[in-house]
């Protein structure tokens, strides 16, 4: 079986970078990345705000991946499945919360930062943007692992269940992201001829070395 | 009470992080969920801490609050009704 | 055809019990784990019950013989939990085959950071700590501790991860990247868990009420589960003996909301469907139904919705034992696994405790006593935040 990569998205601390192309650069603040990539790319989710920087990559990647990739809207969305992995985990909003509870004077907990202290809630996220619900999975690894996504995103597609694969890493820490998201697909003829990109450990790893 | 209208206002849009809406924007009498400000259960509970942090008042049953958040206004009259406005 | 995937060796450890014999002795009399909290210091002490494993951190050191001061409790209840899988499967790691170890938890080694997180921001003293905090490192500590090891990896998928390191290690193996596999997941209880859990109002005060009309959320319990899953091929290789064919699995997402599962199920119901469709089974088929059942209205309201949704008005008997051991957030799908392998073996269905009145909104009943009846077939569900939804089935080996 024959599997290509048909959109990706680039995030780093300098901008957005989708199929070749810079979507947005950033010369401000790392703090003010996620509201100013949203503002320029025009984006109109007001959920959005409430998110964590983790959710809020996630989200910014998925947009800009999917935003031109037109057939993604034909594809059943209970066929299509969701796998990241990362290295920090929730831990830049486990340490919110965590400042919330140790402080004995000034106590308050926060449900809505309480529900972002789980990597996989970006999933959820980008699930509910998007309205997939198909099998999803996140990782935590020590490092960038482009054998594990290919495998896992290999197996995925060769089962009855999925025709593609919403792959990549989301790190998060200090507040800086590193986000690479991916979509893969069975090849075909129309996916093979514009910007084709074949699904394979070396280029995921040239992807994530952009 | 109108005033303390406006201060809940600024502060459900600090406490739930409505960045791209302004205190005008925000009808005192219209439902806080549902259509309204699109809020949702998490929401819910974070206007219960909300309560908690600037007014001193403790919900324990979540179901209380269904009540209570109908709109800018009735949580104005609840903080009232418990002496603490 | 790609090869069947047996169980054949459990572990774990949990409020009910140190081990499997333990915690089958507690289903059996039916003798629930939660209490009162010993071991954590929270000031939630009084207030919450929990399903604590009933050892101090020093007597886990023991039970491990590993005294390495960066332990945390997480790792403890990982390596005795697993250890146990192995030497029950009687497998030794470095016989030649290809073994993996994947394992799953959400708070990871935050127990003991929380001890010394004041220490380290205002002193930068135990900074160490820090090392054995992530999610991946307990299961560094299971492999280190089991001896040989050719893969590892750890899965955070909320409360349903364990089932999703269930499924990925069936996957491996049957795609040939593995002969075996030691998998399942582990949390520990710390602060964390239970101000963020209090933070979002779905904890009893009470003892839990799964699928009980009265109920107002779930009581956090901790506990680490694996079980060895071996491909039939390296099974009959090594004379082993299976204790249940791992048949079906599915994960889906429900789409809906960060934590909060849809009224109607959506995800849940998908996610049974597809396990069924993967077994072969007709729904007809399953005779007994392990099901999340926190207790929260949220959960139980949503699966007993998809379960009618899939299973009409003959759902199978079901009940959920969540009330034994409490939620067990990451590992509460291993958990379940280990209860659906001994449903199977012992043909017996484990009481859905404290459950009085049906909920309103259907007539859904679980069973409330332990009930004697043959158990060919088991469905597990676990759900966790983030929308995911898994479903595991179990047969008779």
């Amino acid at each position: 079986m024959d599997t290509t990569i048909t959109t990706y998205t680039r995030i780093r601390r300098q901008g957005i970078l989708s199929n070749d192309q810079l979507f947005y650069e950033h010369n401000g603040e790392a703090a003010t990345f996620a509201g100013d990539a949203y503002k320029h790319l025009q984006l109109s989710y007001p959920k959005f705000h409430k998110m964590d920087l983790l959710c809020k990559a996630g989200l910014l990647a998925t947009e800009t991946a999917l935003k031109d990739h037109a057939s993604f809207q034909s594809l059943d969305m209970s066929r299509v499945a969701i796998v990241l992995a990362n290295r920090a985990s929730s831990l830049e909003t486990d340490r919110q919360h965590q400042r919330s509870i140790s402080d004995k004077s000034n106590y308050f907990p926060s449900p809505a930062v309480f529900v972002y202290t789980l990597p996989n809630i970006v999933i959820g996220e980008i699930a509910i943007k998007y309205k997939i619900t198909g099998e999803n999975a996140f990782f935590v690894c020590e490092h960038f692992d482009a054998a594990l996504l290919h495998d896992y995103a290999e197996t995925l597609l060769k089962s009855e269940h999925t025709d593609a694969v919403l792959a990549g890493w989301t790190d998060v820490d200090q507040g800086l992201t590193d986000t690479l998201i991916y979509l893969v697909e069975r090849s075909t003829d129309s996916n093979k001829n514009t910007n084709f990109k074949p699904h394979s450990f070396e280029t995921i790893n040239q992807l994530y070395t952009l | 009470m109108d005033a303390l209208i406006e201060k809940l206002k600024t502060q459900i849009i600090e406490q739930l992080n409505l960045a791209e809406v302004k205190p005008a924007d925000i009808n005192p009498d219209a439902p806080l969920f549902g259509d309204g400000l699109g809020l949702d259960s998490i929401d819910a509970l974070e206007l219960i801490v909300l309560l908690e942090k600037h007014y001193g008042i403790k919900i324990q049953d979540p179901k209380d609050g269904k009540t209570i958040f109908q709109s800018v206004r009735t949580m104005a009259e609840y903080i009232k009704s418990q002496g603490k406005s | 055809m790609s090869q069947r995937i047996y169980i054949s060796g459990l572990g774990i450890i949990s409020a009910i019990g140190n081990n499997v014999e333990e915690t089958f002795h507690s289903l059996s009399q039916a003798r629930s784990g939660i209490g009162k909290i010993n071991h954590l210091t929270t000031r939630y002490r009084d207030e919450f019950l929990a399903g604590e494993v009933k050892l101090s951190n020093a007597e886990l050191a023991d039970l491990v013989n590993d005294h390495n001061p960066q332990l945390n409790r997480n790792s403890y209840l990982a390596m005795k939990a697993a250890k146990e899988a192995l030497v029950n499967a009687g497998i030794d790691p470095k016989d030649g085959m290809r073994t993996g170890v994947i394992s799953s938890t959400t708070v990871a080694g935050m127990g003991k950071t929380e001890l010394y997180y004041k220490d380290m921001v205002e002193k930068g003293t135990h900074l160490e700590v820090l090392d054995t905090h992530d999610c991946g490192d307990s299961t560094e500590r299971i492999a280190d501790y089991l001896g040989h090891v050719d893969y590892i990896t750890t899965i955070s998928t909320a409360c349903s991860s364990a089932a999703n390191a269930i499924m990925l290690g069936c996957r491996m193996i049957k795609q040939g990247l593995l002969d075996r596999a030691v998998v399942g997941g582990v949390d520990a209880l710390s602060k964390f868990t239970f101000n963020g859990f209090n933070t979002l109002m779905i904890l009893d005060r009470e003892w839990c009420r799964p699928f009980d009309d009265t109920r107002t959320g779930l009581n956090l319990g901790e506990a680490a589960a694996f079980l060895v899953i071996e491909g039939e091929e390296a099974l009959r290789k090594r004379g082993g003996k299976a204790l249940a064919e791992i048949v079906g699995y599915a994960n889906t997402n429900d789409a809906y909301h960060q934590t909060a599962s849809s009224p109607e199920g959506f995800g849940a119901t998908l996610a049974i469907k597809q396990a069924l469709a993967m077994s072969g089974l007709q729904p007809s088929q399953i005779d007994y139904i392990n099901m999340h059942g926190t207790g929260t209205p949220n959960n139980d309201l949503s699966e007993g919705t998809a379960t009618i949704a899939v299973f009409g008005d003959k759902v199978p008997r079901f009940s959920s034992t969540k009330a034994f051991t409490g939620h067990t957030l990451a590992a509460a799908a291993s958990v379940e696994a280990v209860f659906s392998v001994l449903s199977l073996q012992h043909n017996l269905i484990f009481p859905n405790l404290n459950f009085k009145t049906p909920m309103k909104e259907f007539n859904l009943v679980p069973e409330t006593t332990l009930v004697q009846t043959p158990i060919n077939t088991v469905l597990s569900n676990s759900f966790g935040f983030g929308g995911n939804c898994s479903s595991l089935i179990f047969k008779k080996a």
